[in-house]
């Protein structure tokens, strides 16, 4: 079975195969090494004319790419942890996701910055942030964020090689070693692929197969996606709550229909994410959802990080992140 | 051309607070021989990357006066239909924006795809002096060194970032900041278009030959002020250096006085004409694509 980090090494060779204007830059992505967390293992040896390893300069590599993204080509960068995109910010927002529109669609800029993102693994503070939140919202800019299921390597190479603008593709770490669409983990789910409007990364749908209409909404991502299944999982038999989860792939521009859809049916929703709680990610899809839904849900909370950096020790650490008995006490709390 | 760069900034200057523009501007005066040396060696297909003081390299790489003149009253027919203004320049291969630094890595990086792609593009980059603060610039430098990028840095000193003087801002010296990447650096203190354009001429010519970056430090005058009414300097300091260092009086000088008077009131007409022609034209009605 396809660890995630096998399907997205597998997706840019693929890609790089297909087409030669895609690049790679990044830090430190020479084989034998081949990037920090090894997404790009093997690139330089079969394209070792278009991956360009990089001194740390975040910034410049993203507005490189971004140059030649404007002139032609399809750069990919891996940003070698998720914390350094505060480095990159200028470029994107105040550049590269504005040159198609200010340019007044005279120009595309297809780029794609890869991340990996999230905590867990007692990094400490500047190299176990879930930052994507920041990123959220900025015209321009389309969020991606894969997760164990479906094809996340064809959410990659779509990115690369479809797409006309920027991309940020935010790739929580701990997903890399877990398996694709494990059925030991889906065995109790019925697993049904949702189109966007718009665009090509879908969201998915998961209720529980056999069991009574779900009570409760869980809209998460990414890695927080594997998190919940357990607790839904757990929920069902351990405390007769059936949840249904929904997962978007695209966090930003935000897909509202099938969260709409799903907490019009269960009447609740609860909103997971491994950020930081204030302002983010939940709060847009709650208040969104609200807006739509006109006052008939009878519950909607937010599960989150605390409001604190990410410690390095791991049962503090443990503590401030959402995991899944925190999730089973918030579905509880809402029933 | 000179006198062209000349004239549109002071027709902006002078009708600004007419209120037909809107948002701010920083006029090109008193460097205009900077641009038209530089951009006048340009090829077809040569790419140009510019700042927040985009207008006199607009109008010397073959913009469009009504165009640009349109875009700085926000109207549709503008050459960024509006959206861009002043700062947010984009035509043909041409592309300027407000971020103080932040377009040098882009222009590395489409240097370098015009080379991986074989187009034999020359990237020229216009930097400022007050652009040497910010850091991403270096980042810039040091890929376009590492990276061979076909880049031509233009770093056109004119001793002031908005009222902040040379002095104050820069530590150590400024082409050194270039040689410090192993970038061949050239430096020229002249406002004198017929000296500019042969140092220009060699220093792409070199860039087209060797695929690798050069740079051109032009020390230089700003008679202006930063934006609009925004000049902190001494009014005789103004006075002395518009005196001494004015490109368009150097090199009008060599012309005699009909072939000068020919061409200031040619100039002259086009200005007011492209000027008028933009203001008449329709504002944004609601309708279009915001």
């Amino acid at each position: 079975m396809t660890t995630v980090l096998e399907a997205l090494n597998q997706a840019l060779h693929t890609a790089m195969q297909a087409d030669e204007r895609i690049y790679m830059l990044g830090e430190d992505l020479l084989d034998p090494y081949g990037g920090a967390f090894k997404v790009t293992r093997g690139l330089s040896s079969q394209f070792p004319d278009r991956v360009l390893t990089s001194p740390i300069s975040e910034a410049g590599i993203v507005g490189a790419a971004g140059g030649m993204a404007l002139r032609g080509l399809r750069p990919v960068v891996e940003i070698m942890f998720g914390d350094f995109t505060t480095l990159i910010a200028d470029q994107l927002i105040n550049s590269l996701t504005k040159f198609r529109w200010m340019y007044n669609d005279q120009v595309e800029v297809p780029l794609v910055v890869r991340t990996p993102m999230g905590g867990r693994r007692g990094y400490g503070p500047t190299h176990s942030q879930t930052l994507e939140k920041h990123f959220l919202g900025t015209p321009g800019l389309r969020v991606l964020a894969p997760c164990a299921l479906g094809d996340p390597g064809k959410l990659l190479a779509q990115a690369i090689q479809e797409d006309h603008q920027p991309v940020l593709f935010i790739e929580n770490k701990l997903l890399y070693l877990k398996k694709v669409n494990d059925p030991a983990i889906l065995d109790d789910f019925t697993l049904t692929e949702i189109s966007t409007a718009g665009s090509y990364a879908p969201s998915y749908r998961l209720p529980l197969h056999g069991a009574p209409p779900p009570q409760l909404t869980i809209a998460c991502y990414g890695y927080m996606a594997g998190l919940a299944l357990e607790a839904a999982r757990r929920l069902a038999y351990e405390k007769e709550i059936f949840c249904e989860l929904i997962v978007p792939t695209q966090l930003a521009p935000f897909e509202l229909d099938p969260v709409v859809e799903s907490a019009g049916r269960t009447g609740r929703l609860l909103a997971v994410e491994e950020g930081a709680a204030a302002l983010g990610w939940g709060a847009e899809v709650i208040a969104r959802t609200a807006e739509e839904t006109g006052g008939s849900l009878k519950a909607c909370r937010r599960l989150a990080a605390a409001d604190l950096p990410v410690p390095a020790s791991m049962p503090m650490e443990n503590e401030i992140l959402p995991d899944v008995n925190a999730i089973m006490q918030s579905a509880e709390s809402m029933v | 051309m000179l006198y062209q760069i000349r004239r549109f900034e002071e027709t902006v200057l002078g009708e600004f607070s007419s209120g037909v523009f809107s948002g701010t501007t920083h006029t090109y005066l008193g460097q205009e021989a900077n641009a038209v040396g530089v951009l006048s060696n340009l090829n077809e297909g040569d790419i140009v990357f510019s700042n927040h003081r985009c207008h006199g390299h607009f109008l010397a790489y073959g913009g469009d006066m009504q165009a640009l003149f349109a875009e700085m009253m926000g109207k549709p027919s503008g050459v960024g239909g509006g959206r861009g203004g002043s700062q947010h320049i984009h035509w043909k291969n041409f592309y300027s924006n407000g971020i103080q630094g932040s377009i040098a890595p882009v222009g590395v990086g489409a240097a370098l795809a015009e080379k991986y792609q074989g187009s034999g593009a020359v990237t020229v980059i216009f930097l400022g002096d007050g652009t040497l603060g910010a850091g991403v610039l270096y980042e810039a430098l040091n890929l376009a060194s590492l990276w061979h990028a076909p880049v031509l840095f233009v770093l056109e000193n004119n001793r002031i970032a908005q009222t902040t003087p040379l002095e104050m801002a820069v530590a150590g010296g400024i082409a050194e900041r270039f040689r410090a990447f192993d970038i061949p650096t050239e430096e020229l203190d002249s406002s004198d278009v017929l000296e500019i354009l042969p140092a220009a001429q060699t220093a792409i010519a070199a860039v087209r030959k060797d695929q690798k970056p050069k740079a051109l430090v032009l020390h230089t005058h700003r008679f202006g002020p930063h934006s609009k009414g925004d000049d902190t300097r001494p009014e005789e300091v103004v006075a002395e250096i518009k005196q001494q260092r004015d490109p368009v009086r150097i090199h009008a000088a060599r012309l005699d006085g009909p072939a000068r008077k020919k061409i200031e009131s040619q100039v002259d007409g086009q200005t007011a004409a492209a000027f008028e022609a933009a203001r008449q034209a329709p504002a944004y009605n609601g309708k279009g694509k915001v």
